[in-house]
């Protein structure tokens, strides 16, 4: 993303912005260098709500809900739960190369950024993005669909069958889970009996 | 296992506090995302939330009499159904999938129910996933 300053008005938003995305830089290097997993999953969680800002301050309120509620609400949680179940200390693996590791992600940041060189600037009216099917859902959404919020006409009706693929997706997310450690508990006795072959009792 | 926070005077009282109103903003994002920021997945995501700070401080094994597994297994699906249903109740009128326009008489109000029920659908079913994702979560590792 490419921030310049042309306008006045826009001082301030693309300075909150800067601070912001600072604040998440500092958050990812600190996640990345602690190594108590109970501090980086407070991180994240506070990594996310900053981006949640971040799309407050840029107007996108119905992404900024979601990040919030999602990202720094519900993934935190589950994280703090899977912690229960695991221990909270990383395991430092010792003959780890990280000087080609410092390389091979710095050469990928650096790709990312080239790629961003010829993308149009922040907030273009004139991007691609703006001019396919933008204009239309815009000026013909209260006429054809006729609520108010454009995001929900996108997002339940013109887009509808991608909603419909993202409920599923959320229905398999539960689905799995319960699959996989969602089936009735095993008394431990069972349970080492059942590892060890002895037993095909599943209850 | 989530450690057990009820004797903690504090966290309880304001838990059962704030609970109600978590829901009810929940529900509040859920039939007002038409007309502000919102919607199904918000909505369920948040009337999840309300659950999970309510197992954080009572317990699985109390959330549970509160809201049965074979509930949240039954709305799991019965919100993709909703859905789906949309879809299907389209097609049998004559229309395209998911093309609300046909539910009514007026396009628009088709298209307004379409969208209520369809954001309805999204809500249960996000809703269900989370608490039942975390519950089992939580509900590991007791003998």
């Amino acid at each position: 993303m490419k921030l310049k300053i042309n306008d006045g008005e826009f001082v301030i938003e693309t300075l909150i912005i800067m601070v912001l995305l600072s604040f998440m830089l500092i958050i990812g290097l600190a996640v990345a260098h602690i190594r108590n997993l109970f501090s980086v999953v407070i991180l994240t969680g506070i990594f996310s709500l900053i981006g949640a800002v971040i799309y407050v301050v840029m107007d996108a309120v119905d992404v900024a809900f979601t990040e919030a509620a999602v990202g720094a609400g519900v993934s935190t949680v589950l994280l703090l739960s899977t912690l229960i179940l695991v221990d909270s200390k990383e395991k430092v693996t010792p003959g780890l190369n990280s000087f080609v590791a410092f390389i091979l992600v710095t050469l990928t940041g650096g790709v990312l950024i080239f790629g961003t060189i010829d993308m149009p600037k922040f907030g273009d009216f004139k991007a691609p993005i703006h001019n396919h099917v933008t204009p239309r859902y815009l000026t013909k959404s209260s006429k054809e669909i006729g609520i108010p919020n454009v995001v929900t006409s996108v997002l339940a009706s013109y887009r509808g069958y991608d909603t419909l693929g993202e409920t599923f997706v959320i229905f398999t997310a539960a689905i799995g889970v319960l699959a996989i450690i969602g089936r009735g508990r095993r008394k431990p006795e069972q349970a080492i009996k059942h590892a060890k072959g002895e037993t095909f009792d599943d209850t | 296992m989530i450690p057990n926070l009820q004797h903690k005077t504090i966290l309880r009282v304001v838990s059962k506090f704030l609970i109600p109103f978590i829901l009810l903003f929940a529900l509040y994002v859920q039939w007002h995302g038409d007309y502000g920021p919102g919607g199904g997945f918000q909505a369920g995501v948040i009337f999840a939330s309300g659950f999970i700070l309510y197992t954080l401080i009572f317990g699985v094994t109390r959330v549970r009499k509160v809201i049965p597994s074979w509930v949240t297994r039954l709305t799991l699906a019965l919100g993709v159904l909703i859905y789906s249903g949309v879809g299907i109740a389209t097609l049998i009128r004559g229309g395209n999938f998911l093309d609300y326009n046909v539910l009514s008489e007026n396009a628009i109000q088709g298209q307004h129910i379409g969208i209520l029920l369809v954001e309805f659908g999204v809500g249960v079913t996000v809703f269900s996933a989370m608490v039942t994702i975390f519950i089992t979560f939580a509900g590991q590792n007791r003998n």
